[in-house]
C-alpha cells in the first residue's frame, strides 16, 4: 500500500507537456491512417499498371530534372521545420520564428513548382487511365501539402504571438511531425511514379 | 473560480497532485461538479463534450436506425410472404435491400458499440472523459450528418441500390445515372472520417487515461474489443473511403479507375472494399463479444473463465480477419472473397470464436447465474452464436460453397450472425446498463416476455431461411413462383419476422416506462465487479470524485475475491483530486503508472460546426455547387482554428508568455 502510495505522489508534469500529450498520440495515429490512405492508393496505382495492356506510362517516361529538384525543396523545408523547434527548445525565439519562415517559402515553393509540373504535362486527369491515376495521387498528396501549410502558417503565428517557449511547445512537436509525415510520403509517392517507370 | 489565487508559475507546468477524499456534498465535490457540469439550455446541448452524453447520443440514434432498417425489412418481408406478391417493384426492392444493408451495417451495428464504447470507457478505465472529448463530439455530429446525408434521396425515390457492397460495373457510371450511388459514395466517406476520429479517440485513450494501477491485464473485455476494432479501423477505413471517393471521380469527373473500356480494373473495387470489408466485420462484432464477457460474470457471480484467452482470442481473430484476405487474394481469385465472404472468414474465426465460447459457457457452467433479463439476452446470444458458426463452417466447406452461395442460406447465416452477435448483445447490454444510464431498473417481467417473443422471432424468421436457401432460392429476388417450392419457408419467414419485431416494440415500451417508473438503482444494482458501478446512477459529471487507484481486475469483488493480495486493495474513496479546472490522470501505456496531469478541454460548439461546414461540403459535391463547397471547407478550416488554438487554461502555452489573452 505504501508503494503504491509513495509511487502516486511525484510531482507531474500538468498539461500539454511534449510527448505526454494527448496530442502527440493523437497524431500518430492520424498518420498511421493517413499512411494507410496513401499505401491504397499506390497499392492502385501497382495494380492497375501491373494489369496494363499498353505502354506505362502510356506518354513515356516523365523527365526527372524539375521533380527532383522539388524533392530536394520538400525535404529542406522539413529540416527547417525541425530547426525551428530546436531553436525554440534552446530559448532562441526569433531563430525559430525565421527557421519556420524558410519552411513555409519551401513549401510554398514546392506547390509553385508542382503546379508547373502539372500545367506541362499533356494528359489531363480525363484523358486515360495513368492520368486519372497520376492526378489523383499527386493531387492528394497536394492537398497534404496545402493543409500542412496552413499549420505551419499557424505554427509561426503562434511562436512571433510567444505563445511558447522551452518548456511548452507541443503544438510545435505535434505540427511539425505531421509536416515531416508529408514530406516522408512524398518520397514514396516520387519513386512510385517518378522513378518506378525507369525500373 | 476568480477566488482562487493563481498559483505560481512553476506549479501551473509541475505538481504533486493532491490526493483526498471527496465524498458527495463536501465543498470540494460541489466545485468539481461545478467545472464539469456543462451549461443548461440548448447552449450546453450543443456544446457538451460530456464522453456519457455523447454515448447516449450515439446509441439512440442507432437504435433509431436500427428501427429504420426494421422496418425496410419488414416491407420486404411483406412483398416476399407469398408467391407474387406485386407489393414492391423490382427497383423498389433493390433500393430496399440495399438500404437495409447499408442502415445496418455502416449506420447501427458499429455506431451502438461507440455509444456503448464511449459511455462506458472512461467509466470502466477510472478517469474523467476520453483523451479527446471534442473530438468525440465531433465524430458524433459527423455520423449523424452522414446518416442523414445517406437518406436523403430516400423520399425520391433515388435511394442507393447496388447492395451494400456497391459492386462496379452496376455502380458505375454508364449502369447508374441517378444521383442513387453518389449519395452512398459520398456519405460513406463522411461517415468514414467520424469512425476514423472515433477510432483515434478510443486508441489514445486506452494507452493513456487508465487509473493508476489499472495494468493492461486488468482492462475490461469490451475495452480490448473496441481497442482490436479501432486499430483495425485506422488501418482499413482509407481503403472503403478511398474506393468511394474514387468512384465518385469516376461518376461524376470522369476518370478511368474502374472504367474497363479505358483500362480500369472492377476487381480493384472489390479488392479495396474487401481490405476494409473484412475486418469491418469484425469491427462488428468484437465490441459485442466484449459486452458479454464483461456482463455475463455479473450474473454467474464470478469472474470470467480465462479472462487472458479471451483477450488474445479478441486481437487473433482481427490478425486472422487480415490473413484472411491476403489468402483470398493469392489463392482463390478475387470473386471468391466477395460470395464467401461471411463463409470462408467464419471458419478460420471459428478457432478464437470458439476459445470465446468456451469460455462463455465454463463462466455459466462453473457459476451460480441469476436469470435476470440481461442474462437471458447473453445466454440466447451464446446459443445463436453457435448455430451462426456453425452455418458458418458449413458454407467455408468448398463444395458445399458453391451450391449456397448467393442463397438464403447465406442471408440466414449472416442474420445469425449480425443479430445474435451484435443485436442481442447490445439489447442485453441496454438492459445491464439502463440503471446507470438512467438511475432507474427496467421492468424485469416485460424484460422476460420481451426476450423469449424476440428469441422465438427471430428462429421462427431466420432458421427457415437456411431451407429455403437449401432448396435453392437466390438471395435479392423481389418475387418468386409458386411452382417453386417455396411458399411454406417464406410464410414462415415472414411471421417470425413480425413476432421479433414485437419482441423489438415490447423492449422499447419496457424503455419508455422504465424511464419514468422503474425502481430506483443504487450504485451497483446488480452487485457487480467493475469500476463503473463505483459511481452512482446515473454518474456525475465528473465521474469520479477522486481518481481510483486499481489493484485488481474487479476491484468491486475483491473482498470475497482475495485478488487484490500482494499488490494491495484497490483504493476508491481516496485518490488524486485534481480540481483545477477539468484534469485528469495520464499514464503509461503498459503498468499505468501516473505520468501527467492532463488538462482537458471545456465545453464548445466547435466540433458542431466543424461537423457541419463538412458534411455542407459534401452536399456541395454532391450538387455540384462548387463555390458553396468551397466556401463551407474554408469555414471548416476557419472553425478548426478556433478549435485548436492554443490555450493558456489547458497549458498548451508558456504561462509566462507576455503577450494578451489573444482568445477568439
Ligand atoms: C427484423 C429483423 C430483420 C429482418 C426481418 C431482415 C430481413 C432481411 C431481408 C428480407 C433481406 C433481403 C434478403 C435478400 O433479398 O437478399 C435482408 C438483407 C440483409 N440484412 Fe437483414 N433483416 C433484419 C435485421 C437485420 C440486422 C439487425 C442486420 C445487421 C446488423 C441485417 C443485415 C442485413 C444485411 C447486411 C443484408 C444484405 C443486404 C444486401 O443483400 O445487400 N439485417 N435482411
Amino acid at each position: 500500500m505504501s508503494e503504491a502510495r509513495q509511487l502516486l505522489d511525484q510531482p507531474l508534469p500538468v498539461g500539454s507537456e511534449g510527448k505526454l500529450a494527448g496530442g502527440w498520440w493523437g497524431i500518430v495515429a492520424l498518420i498511421v491512417t493517413e499512411g494507410s490512405l496513401f499505401g491504397y492508393l499506390l497499392f492502385s496505382y501497382f495494380y492497375l499498371s501491373s494489369q496494363a495492356e499498353r505502354h506505362w506510362p502510356p506518354e513515356g517516361l516523365p523527365s526527372l530534372l524539375l521533380p527532383s529538384i522539388n524533392t530536394a525543396i520538400l525535404i529542406a523545408s522539413s529540416v527547417f521545420v525541425w530547426a525551428s523547434e530546436y531553436c525554440l527548445a534552446r530559448k532562441r525565439k526569433r531563430g525559430s520564428v525565421v527557421m519556420m519562415l524558410v519552411a513555409i517559402v519551401l513549401g510554398a515553393l514546392f506547390v509553385g513548382i508542382q503546379l508547373k509540373e502539372w500545367s506541362s504535362k499533356t494528359y489531363g486527369m480525363t484523358s486515360d487511365l495513368y492520368g486519372s491515376l497520376y492526378f489523383t495521387i499527386t493531387g492528394f498528396h497536394m492537398l497534404h501539402v496545402v493543409i500542412g501549410l496552413v499549420i505551419l502558417l499557424l505554427l509561426l503565428a503562434w511562436i512571433s504571438f510567444r505563445y511558447f517557449d522551452e518548456k511548452r511547445h507541443a503544438a510545435i512537436t505535434i505540427g511539425g511531425i505531421y509536416w515531416h509525415f508529408v514530406d516522408v510520403v512524398w518520397l514514396f509517392v516520387f519513386t512510385t511514379l517518378y522513378l518506378f517507370p525507369y525500373m | 473560480m476568480s477566488a482562487i489565487t493563481r498559483p505560481p508559475s512553476d506549479s501551473r507546468l509541475r505538481r504533486s497532485p493532491d490526493i483526498g477524499q471527496a465524498p458527495v456534498g463536501s465543498d470540494a465535490e460541489i466545485r468539481l461538479a461545478e467545472i464539469w457540469e456543462s451549461l443548461p439550455g440548448w447552449k450546453g446541448w450543443l456544446s457538451t463534450v460530456d464522453h456519457k452524453v455523447i454515448g447516449l447520443r450515439y446509441i439512440v440514434t442507432a437504435f433509431v436506425f436500427l428501427l429504420i432498417g426494421g422496418m425496410e425489412a419488414l416491407i420486404m418481408r411483406l412483398q416476399l410472404a407469398g408467391p407474387n406478391l406485386t407489393l414492391l417493384t423490382p427497383e423498389q426492392y433493390n433500393q430496399l435491400f440495399t438500404m437495409h444493408g447499408v442502415t445496418m451495417i455502416f449506420l447501427y451495428a458499429l455506431p451502438i458499440l461507440s455509444g456503448f464504447s464511449n459511455y462506458l470507457w472512461p467509466l470502466m478505465l477510472g478517469s474523467r472523459d476520453m483523451t479527446f472529448p471534442r473530438l468525440n463530439a465531433l465524430s458524433y455530429w459527423i455520423f449523424l450528418f452522414a446518416g442523414i446525408f445517406m437518406y436523403a434521396s430516400f423520399p425520391l425515390g433515388q435511394a442507393p441500390n447496388a447492395g451494400w457492397f456497391n459492386y462496379v460495373p452496376y455502380s458505375g457510371p454508364i449502369y447508374n445515372t441517378g444521383p442513387n450511388i453518389d449519395v452512398f459514395a459520398l456519405g460513406m466517406v463522411l461517415l468514414g472520417v467520424s469512425t476514423t476520429v472515433g477510432s483515434v479517440n478510443f486508441v489514445v485513450t486506452l494507452f493513456k487515461m487508465r487509473a493508476p494501477g489499472m495494468t493492461i491485464n486488468r482492462v475490461p473485455i469490451l475495452v480490448w474489443g473496441t481497442l482490436t476494432a479501432s486499430v483495425a479501423n485506422l488501418l482499413v477505413i482509407p481503403s472503403v473511403s478511398l474506393a468511394f471517393f474514387l468512384l465518385w471521380l469516376d461518376r461524376q469527373v470522369g476518370t478511368h479507375f474502374f472504367d474497363v473500356a479505358n483500362g480500369g480494373k472492377p476487381l480493384l473495387w472489390q479488392h479495396l472494399f474487401w481490405i476494409f470489408g473484412h475486418p469491418w466485420v469484425y469491427a462488428i462484432v468484437l465490441p459485442a463479444m466484449g459486452i458479454v464477457s464483461d456482463a455475463l460474470p455479473t450474473f454467474c457471480r464470478r469472474p470470467l473463465v480465462g479472462y487472458a484467452w479471451v483477450a488474445l482470442a479478441t486481437m487473433a481473430t482481427m490478425l486472422v480477419g487480415f490473413e484472411v484476405w491476403i489468402h483470398h487474394m493469392f489463392a482463390t481469385g478475387l470473386p471468391a472473397v466477395a460470395l464467401s465472404i461471411f463463409g470462408a472468414a467464419s471458419f478460420v474465426i471459428s478457432i478464437p470464436s470458439a476459445v470465446a465460447v468456451f469460455a462463455w459457457i465454463a463462466t455459466i457452467w462453473l457459476g451460480t447465474p441469476v436469470f435476470k433479463t440481461p442474462f437471458l439476452f447473453f445466454a440466447g446470444f451464446v446459443i445463436l452464436f453457435v448455430i451462426g458458426g456453425l452455418s458458418g463452417v458449413m458454407t467455408a466447406a468448398v463444395p458445399l460453397d458453391w451450391q449456397l452461395n448467393e442463397t438464403y442460406f447465406i442471408v440466414a447465416h449472416l442474420h445469425y450472425v449480425l443479430l445474435g452477435i451484435n443485436v442481442f448483445p447490445v439489447v442485453g447490454g441496454i438492459y445491464y446498463w439502463f440503471p446507470k444510464f438512467t438511475g432507474r431498473m427496467m421492468d424485469e417481467k416485460i424484460g422476460k416476455w420481451s426476450f423469449w417473443v424476440m428469441f422465438i422471432g427471430f428462429n421462427a424468421g431466420f432458421f427457415p431461411m437456411h431451407l429455403a436457401g437449401l432448396l435453392g432460392m437466390p438471395r435479392r429476388i423481389y418475387t418468386y413462383s409458386s411452382r417453386m417450392g417455396w411458399d411454406t419457408v417464406n410464410l414462415i419467414t415472414s411471421i417470425g419476422s413480425f413476432v421479433f419485431a414485437i419482441g423489438v416494440l415490447i423492449f422499447l415500451v419496457n424503455v419508455a416506462v422504465s424511464l419514468r417508473r422503474g425502481t430506483r438503482a443504487g450504485s451497483n444494482p446488480w452487485d457487480a465487479a467493475t469500476l463503473e458501478w463505483s459511481v452512482p446512477s446515473p454518474p456525475p459529471a465528473y465521474n469520479f470524485a477522486v481518481i481510483p487507484h486499481i489493484a485488481s481486475r474487479h476491484p468491486l469483488w475483491e473482498d470475497r475475491l482475495n485478488e487484490g493480495e500482494g499488490t494491495g486493495q484497490s483504493s476508491l474513496e481516496k485518490g488524486y483530486l485534481l480540481m483545477e479546472g477539468r484534469e485528469t490522470i495520464g499514464t503509461s501505456p503498459i503498468d499505468a503508472t501516473p505520468e501527467i496531469i492532463l488538462k482537458m478541454p471545456g465545453d464548445s460548439a466547435t466540433p458542431f460546426f466543424v461537423g457541419l461546414f463538412l458534411s455542407l461540403a459534401f452536399a456541395g459535391m454532391l450538387l455540384h455547387w462548387w463555390s458553396f463547397t468551397g466556401l463551407m471547407i474554408l469555414s471548416c478550416i476557419i472553425a478548426l482554428m478556433v478549435w485548436m488554438w492554443p490555450e493558456k487554461a489547458l497549458a498548451q502555452r508558456s504561462p509566462t508568455d507576455s503577450s494578451r489573452e489573444a482568445h477568439v
